[in-house]
């Protein structure tokens, strides 16, 4: 395919020129990452992960390589989407880091390539070794043109008391941009992030994300992402937490943005005693397309994870759910439960939900379950019996398929925060 | 007693559910402040009666009328009778994801004061109002914060409309086989607060199955539903006879007539 051709070339461009100053490392990561991209090239449907999204848009779209940009955004610009003005953030536009933005912590929270130089041994330890390129080519690909992103490190036992934001903008020029983010939370640690990808304009571009996310023996961290792209936006992304033993992660993610999305949630269970939420919520409307893969891998025993995606679909939107749940051998005592549903809100819109349990221990809890359909009318009735009208009614009930994954985050702040954003978006429909 | 202006005038009534009927002409006259207890076996149609009276859309009214406070109830929708003090308690209460039980009862009372033109309550005015509310059917506020109805027991779910009855404060009450599934105690506190709430204000239709219910609440009037009608009505004392002779003379009865 010729636009394979064209990004490695644009990546060898990229490598001799501007990002030939790397570490050798660094260096090799990336050429690792363009030659795995090179072999793999863009998936297609007849693949078992890809065969309900098509990245043919993608793949014959025409996006360079984002510049810095040339009008740097002030602080108004970007407030409608800051959830906070106070606590440490990190705001990029169009993948570059922007420090006038920014109220980074020395270089604990700070841009990922400013802490590839200043914290080399920690970022060389950590990054890369979590997020797989082997079948992923837009992994791969965002390996290959690593360069910038948000770098977050906790120390063992420290407790950053206020969300950390990382904000990712997009001007709107037909750019793509490839940011990657490492999360290190060490022992005993514990921080609450929001990672938000939104446009300051309406423009087609397309987003290439890769975060990372390390938590150490009993550490926690409260992870919310939030993906309200443009309309018109292509945004592909990988999550992928790795956790030691008794530590907690609870990732939340909230879609409503892009055209066609695809968010690829790993989680490795790697020390027994981890606790796993993964709660997501999707809210499509017109053409809207998403996909989520999820895959949890329970390496250890007693650990339990838990998984909640709800999906609202309007219009002729199209949401995808594919939950993959391994359960290791000798991974005794697992506790996994996993519910994905869906709410229709109109008969042109669709929902594929499918779970994928491949369990190699005996001594385990696995349960799973899935639905799709419209508004309950019993409920519908019930509410009405109460005296809302049908609008309402409706709306109430729609916001409940909402709020049952909101209500699931425990940061009050980021939760009431994110129930506006919701509240807004169901507003729109 | 005094009698009470008419508050409820049904005749005539039938009804066909997925083009059965059910309803065969039932005539029922409810004035303000009677308690009336409707009785009948299964499959008798009583639930029909309650869930027509709602408005619930499955129902198809073939013939007759029904006129509360004046206006043609059958032509109304269903918010359109609760906000004019219509209420009924459901057989089978219905399971709210991710609303919360004081969300929920909120959003339903101000629906009812904007219709009477009295200002919403907020959150904290609303908490106040409710922990009265709350008291009267033995509840801490630890069943407001869950999603309405989900994870609730059986009895919980019956508590939960009874609580709902008390916030709304309706003027015609539907109670339909509240007292199913219940057991004594629970039995007892939703007695008593439907008790609390007579007044010359307030009506009351009960439709039950047993008659243990009203050894807890006296009704007015006792109804026998049979086969789609009305086939013998009187006071309290009727109840206990269907208890001692069950139902089978007046079906007979039916079929006579």
């Amino acid at each position: 395919m010729a636009h394979v051709e064209q990004l490695v070339g644009s990546y060898r461009a990229w490598a001799s020129n501007g990002a030939s100053g790397a570490p050798t490392w660094l260096k090799d990561l990336r050429e690792g990452g363009i030659a795995r991209f090179h072999d793999l090239g863009f998936p297609n449907m007849k693949q078992e992960a890809w065969r309900h999204t098509s990245v043919a848009p993608i793949a014959e779209g025409s996006f360079e390589l984002a510049k810095p940009p040339a009008r740097i955004p002030q602080l108004d610009d970007i407030r409608p989407f800051l959830l906070f003005e106070t606590g440490y953030r990190l705001v990029f536009v169009d993948g570059f880091f922007q420090p006038s933005l920014s109220t980074p912590f020395f270089d604990d929270i700070q841009s990922l390539t400013h802490v590839v130089t200043h914290r080399q041994d920690l970022v060389r330890q950590h990054l890369g070794k979590y997020a797989a390129t082997q079948d992923r080519p837009f992994s791969a690909l965002n390996t290959a043109f690593v360069s910038d992103g948000a770098f977050v490190h906790v120390p063992a036992k420290a407790t950053v008391a206020e969300p950390i934001q990382l904000l990712f903008l997009a001007s709107g020029k037909p750019v793509v941009t490839h940011p990657r983010n490492l999360v290190v939370i060490e022992r005993e640690a514990r921080a609450s992030i929001v990672e938000t990808y939104a446009s300051l304009s309406h423009g087609p571009y397309w987003t290439n994300s890769v975060t990372e996310v390390v938590v150490g023996e009993a550490g926690r961290v409260d992870y919310h992402r939030v993906q309200r792209e443009s309309a018109r936006a292509y945004h592909v992304a990988t999550t992928q937490t790795h956790q030691s033993r008794d530590s907690t992660v609870n990732l939340h993610s909230v879609a409503f943005g892009a055209k066609l999305a695809r968010h690829d949630i790993g989680s490795v269970m790697a020390g027994p005693g981890g606790t796993l939420i993964l709660n997501g919520l999707y809210l499509l409307a017109g053409e809207q397309h998403a996909d989520h893969h999820t895959t949890i891998d329970h390496a250890a025993d007693h650990c339990a994870s838990h998984e909640y995606f709800n999906g609202v679909l309007d219009d002729k939107s199209r949401g995808v759910f594919t939950g993959r749940i391994i359960v290791r051998p000798g991974a005794q005592k697992t506790d996994s439960k996993q519910t994905n549903n869906n709410l229709l809100l109109s008969a042109d819109a669709h929902a594929d939900s499918q779970p994928q349990l491949e369990i190699y221990a005996d001594d385990v809890k696995c349960t799973h379950g899935s639905t799709v359909g419209p508004l309950d009318p019993r409920a519908l009735f019930y509410l009405r019996s109460r005296g809302l009208g049908e609008r309402e009614a409706r709306r109430l009930l729609t916001y409940g398929f909402a709020a049952e994954i909101l209500g699931r985050m425990e940061v009050a702040t980021l939760r009431a925060q994110l129930d506006g954003i919701v509240r807004g978006r169901l507003a729109e429909q | 007693m005094k009698q009470g202006k008419v508050l409820l005038e049904v005749k005539g009534l039938r009804v066909a559910v997925a083009g059965t009927e059910i309803l065969k002409g039932v005539d029922l006259t409810i004035r303000e402040g009677e308690v009336h207890a409707i009785m009948g076996p299964n499959g008798s149609g009583k639930s029909t009666l309650a869930q027509v009276l709602a408005g619930h859309p499955a129902y198809t009214v073939l013939a007759g009328t029904a006129t509360y406070d004046g206006k043609g109830l059958l032509d109304m929708k269903p918010e359109e009778r609760a906000r004019a003090g219509v209420f009924l308690a459901f057989q089978y209460p219905v399971e709210i994801r991710g609303i919360t039980n004081s969300y929920f009862l909120r959003s339903a009372l101000n629906a009812l004061r904007r219709e009477r033109g009295e200002p919403e309550l907020d959150p904290i005015d609303f908490l106040q109002f409710l922990e009265q509310k709350l008291k009267a059917i033995g509840w801490d506020d630890s069943m407001m914060n869950r999603p309405v109805n989900e994870g609730f027991s059986g009895g919980e779910k019956k508590r939960n409309e009874i609580l709902q009855l008390a916030v709304l404060e309706p003027r015609l009450a539907i109670l339909d086989e509240t007292d199913s599934g219940l057991d004594i105690d629970a039995l007892k506190t939703v007695a008593e607060t439907v008790n609390k709430l007579r007044g010359p204000d307030r009506s009351f239709l009960i439709v039950t199955h047993y008659q243990r219910l009203l050894n807890y609440i006296t009704p007015d009037v006792v109804h026998v539903l049979a086969d789609g009608r009305i086939v013998k009505s009187g006071g309290p004392e009727l109840a206990h006879e269907l208890e001692a002779k069950g139902y089978d003379w007046l079906r007979d009865a039916a079929m006579v007539s």
